[in-house]
């Protein structure tokens, strides 16, 4: 196939008939039906791991369950599980739709679990022993001490869940998908190369929320010490001496 | 399954032979380009939260659209497996390169203010000291992206380029189970063995890691 | 008063923590923990407050049965302060000391007042109360620590080892204040600590305890100083007891000679002009600066450590304006243990450590 020439590709994405808001099919239309099944999703997946993962972090029983289902998911192929139940049961959102609540569970439940267990004992210790019962130390605690590692298992889990659903248009879901598997097969390039720039600052767009959501709602006194070191005054830090240029 | 594997085990076969480089190819140049990116963005501080943030916004992009949109970009052909090859070497550079930069920097501490107390040369250090020290979280992370690219090459199968894809894409077209259970199957056997295999490798390499007291 | 009723802890796997524990922490006092790891100090610590239960045996806080009562509610009544302190690093200091309070139903601002209070009572400045944990030295966090565990005002405080982490400047200044606040406030103190020297300074009661969790002996400082039960609490207590157990002796009794004996002596001591001393002169021109002073309530092993150290074999007192108004020899100091140890009933009186 002879390259074409890049003008070309983005006809597809600034014809103005292709953003009518009325129009099945449409761009605006496909790309709320994509940020809708992605914030679904990763809502409903997060709804079922996250109180797993407190569970497990917490009482620290089943924590082979918590780790091993982090990584058999990351092994397991998407687009596999997807040709899978869409063989199974046949076309259709649903499906669909549980195969990618499914695949979000590992991530999310896997970084509940670390988060929980990455806390220091000894404010958990402090907690216990000042009088807070147990779903105190989780929420009040726990929790919030976690929330970095959590929120980051939550972005994670919505980038995948976001380029998944792109995959699965494959197998019949709506979503900016379409673009790009209805493009590819009718050989309109343009139409795929819109699909593709769009699902790439949408996933991008995401990520970016998530990190605000991550800033609003972590306590500045639980960030990443690389975040705090620009913050606080105080104590010197010397840079790490092998890595500060030294002429020998 | 067992006959249908058996009477299309060329396929099955050439299938996964493409999936394995396809798969692995991607992991080495992308490990090869992170750890001289992740050095240097230790090195000079201010590099640090630019690569990371460029390597947070490659990794975002979805699959597929990658695949995509490197034709365009590279002039190759929207069927050609450098696409898939660009594409996943592209995400494992992402990956990596925060993780090589995030294990050097925490490996500083005594033992490196002491090697250079000793007089190493900042290159030997490196690759004598640092490196070593930083070497099971270097390993954790590739085994993350060895085991995420396996997963991904299969997606290439939607622009023809998929290793094991292929079977999916079959089955779905005829309606087979067949094809996409020894896929998925062939898929996760050799995500486990490559990470087995890096573990291996991590504990052939850390001999010190094993013998901590307690 | 809490009350140890042969308590037993077993851990499953066999170790015995406490081995049938019985004893009493009296009501308004500290009563310190002592001994060498493994010997059961925290575990029994924190049975008081049931973070750890009993195998058996009971505990009696002013005689109910804590077994009987609450977890959570009982704990609230106790401050708890560990090593490292345990803040919570995503919670400000004020509301790190809020907790308590909040738990119990305390309306926000109210609470926020109090921590305000508390922070200036351990001696740091209010405007540490927006900061977080990670923003504060060792010494401050363990400062919070112990404000937070008072914050509620509960009779009892169960302390332990809070001032092991820290560098020995910071916890002498940490003891001190500790005492301070324990002059004030006078709550039922359960602390824990590895270090003998520290249980000597700060108990009114100390508790050594063997490994195996028994206990060795149990009285005042200054008993366990002269009267060890057996060679391990000898050995425990360590070297210059005799040395140390002068702190528990006051100066009130010992002889003093007048000022004039040491400035007209040699080494003369040299006044300056409101009588205050400045040093020791010999033959030359040099002053050597006095290495202290001491007051009639200050304790015999200052003034022998003065009279030590002083050229002239002299410690000087002063009065409440610093003047001097007498001098101690080291032999006086002699004299006056002699006659003590004649004496029936020796007098035995704490003196300022």
């Amino acid at each position: 196939m002879t390259a074409v020439p890049m003008i070309n590709y983005f006809a597809y994405l600034f014809d103005g008939a292709n953003w009518q808001w009325a129009e099945q099919g449409s761009i605006p239309h496909l790309l709320l039906q994509h940020i809708a099944y992605t914030l679904v999703t990763v809502a409903i997946s997060a709804l079922i791991a996250l109180p797993i993962g407190l569970l497990i972090g917490h009482t620290n029983r089943g924590a082979f369950l918590a780790i091993n289902i982090g990584n058999a998911g990351r092994s397991l192929p998407t687009f596999g599980l997807l040709s899978l139940i869409v063989t199974l049961v046949g076309i259709g959102t649903l499906p669909v739709l549980i195969v990618l609540v499914v695949l979000a569970i590992p991530p999310i439940l896997a970084a509940t679990y670390a988060g929980i267990r990455s806390v220091d004992r000894s404010a958990v210790d402090a907690a216990i022993g000042m009088g807070m019962r147990p779903p105190q130390v989780v929420f009040r605690v726990e929790v919030p001490m976690a929330l970095p590692l959590i929120i980051s298992g939550l972005r994670s889990a919505t980038l995948q869940v976001c380029a998944t659903a792109t995959v699965a248009a494959y197998v019949g879901l709506g979503g900016l998908g379409r673009l790009l598997i209805d493009g590819l097969s009718v050989n309109e390039y343009d139409r795929v190369f819109a699909g593709a720039v769009l699902v790439a600052l949408l996933a991008i767009l995401l990520d970016l929320l998530g990190a605000a959501v991550e800033r609003a709602v972590v306590s500045p006194g639980v960030r990443s010490p690389r975040e705090r070191r620009t913050r606080t005054t105080s104590k010197s830090r010397t840079r790490p001496v092998p890595t500060a240029g030294v002429s020998s | 399954m067992i006959e249908y594997a058996v009477q299309n085990r060329s396929t099955i076969l050439e299938a996964l032979v493409q999936h394995i480089w396809l798969s692995l190819l991607p992991v080495v140049f992308g490990a090869v380009l992170a750890l001289p990116i992740g050095y240097l963005a230790v090195r000079y501080r201010w590099l640090y939260q630019p690569v990371v943030n460029t390597g947070g916004v490659l990794y975002s992009i979805p699959s597929l659209a990658l695949f995509v949109v490197l034709p365009a970009i590279l002039g190759t052909g929207v069927l050609s497996p450098l696409n898939v090859v660009v594409a996943l070497t592209i995400y494992t550079m992402a990956l990596l390169t925060r993780t090589v930069a995030d294990a050097l920097t925490s490996v500083q501490g005594e033992a490196t203010r002491a090697a250079y107390a000793l007089g190493y040369r900042p290159l030997r250090q490196l690759v004598g000291v640092e490196l070593p020290m930083a070497l099971p979280v270097m390993l954790a992370g590739l085994r993350v992206a060895t085991v995420a690219n396996i997963s991904l090459v299969s997606v290439g199968a939607l622009v023809g380029v998929g290793g094991l894809g292929a079977l999916f894409t079959r089955g779905l077209q005829l309606d087979f189970i067949e094809p996409i259970l020894i896929g998925i199957i062939l898929s996760v056997l050799l995500a486990a063995v490559c990470d087995l295999g890096i573990v291996l490798v991590q504990r052939w390499l850390t001999p010190w890691a094993r013998l901590e007291a307690r | 008063m809490i009350t140890f009723d042969e308590v037993t802890k077993a851990f499953p796997g066999g170790t015995v923590a406490v081995d049938n524990l019985s004893l009493e922490l009296p009501t308004g006092q500290i009563t310190v923990f002592v001994g060498p790891s493994g010997c059961g100090k925290t575990t029994s610590l924190r049975m008081i407050n049931r973070t750890i239960e009993p195998t058996s045996g009971r505990i009696l806080l002013d005689g109910e049965d804590i077994a009987k009562q609450d977890a959570a509610l009982l704990r609230r009544k106790m401050g708890y302060v560990i090593q490292h302190a345990g803040l919570f690093p995503h919670r400000t200091v004020a509301d790190n000391i809020a907790t308590v309070p909040l738990l119990n139903g305390v309306n926000k601002k109210q609470a926020r007042e109090r921590a305000t209070e508390l922070l200036t009572r351990v001696g740091l400045d209010e405007s540490m109360a927006g900061r977080y944990p990670a923003q504060l030295s060792g010494g401050q966090q363990q400062r919070v620590g112990v404000a937070r565990a008072l914050a509620a005002d509960p009779p009892v405080m169960l302390m332990d080892e809070p001032f092991s982490a820290v560098d020995p400047i910071v916890r002498d200044g940490l003891q001190k204040e500790f005492l301070r606040l324990q002059a004030e406030l006078g709550k039922t103190i359960a602390f824990v600590t590895h270090d003998i020297d520290e249980a000597i300074k700060l108990g009114d009661i100390v508790a050594i305890f063997r490994v195996g969790g028994r206990l060795a002996q149990i009285g005042p400082p200054e008993e366990l100083l002269e009267d060890p039960a057996d060679e391990f609490v000898a050995d425990f207590v360590g070297r210059d007891r005799g040395f140390r157990g002068l702190s528990f002796l006051t100066a009130d009794d010992v002889d003093v000679q007048p000022v004039s004996v040491a400035v007209d002596g040699d080494p003369r001591l040299v006044l300056d002009g409101d009588g205050r001393p400045r040093g020791w002169a010999d033959g030359s021109d040099r002053v050597r600066p006095i290495a202290g002073t001491f007051t009639p309530s200050d304790s015999l092993r200052l003034v022998t450590d003065l009279a030590i150290s002083s050229p002239a074999g002299l410690a000087v007192r002063v009065d409440d304006h610093g003047v001097a108004d007498g001098v101690v020899a080291h032999e006086a100091v002699a004299r006056h243990l002699t006659s003590l140890r004649r004496a029936d009933e020796p007098a035995r009186t704490r003196a300022g450590r």
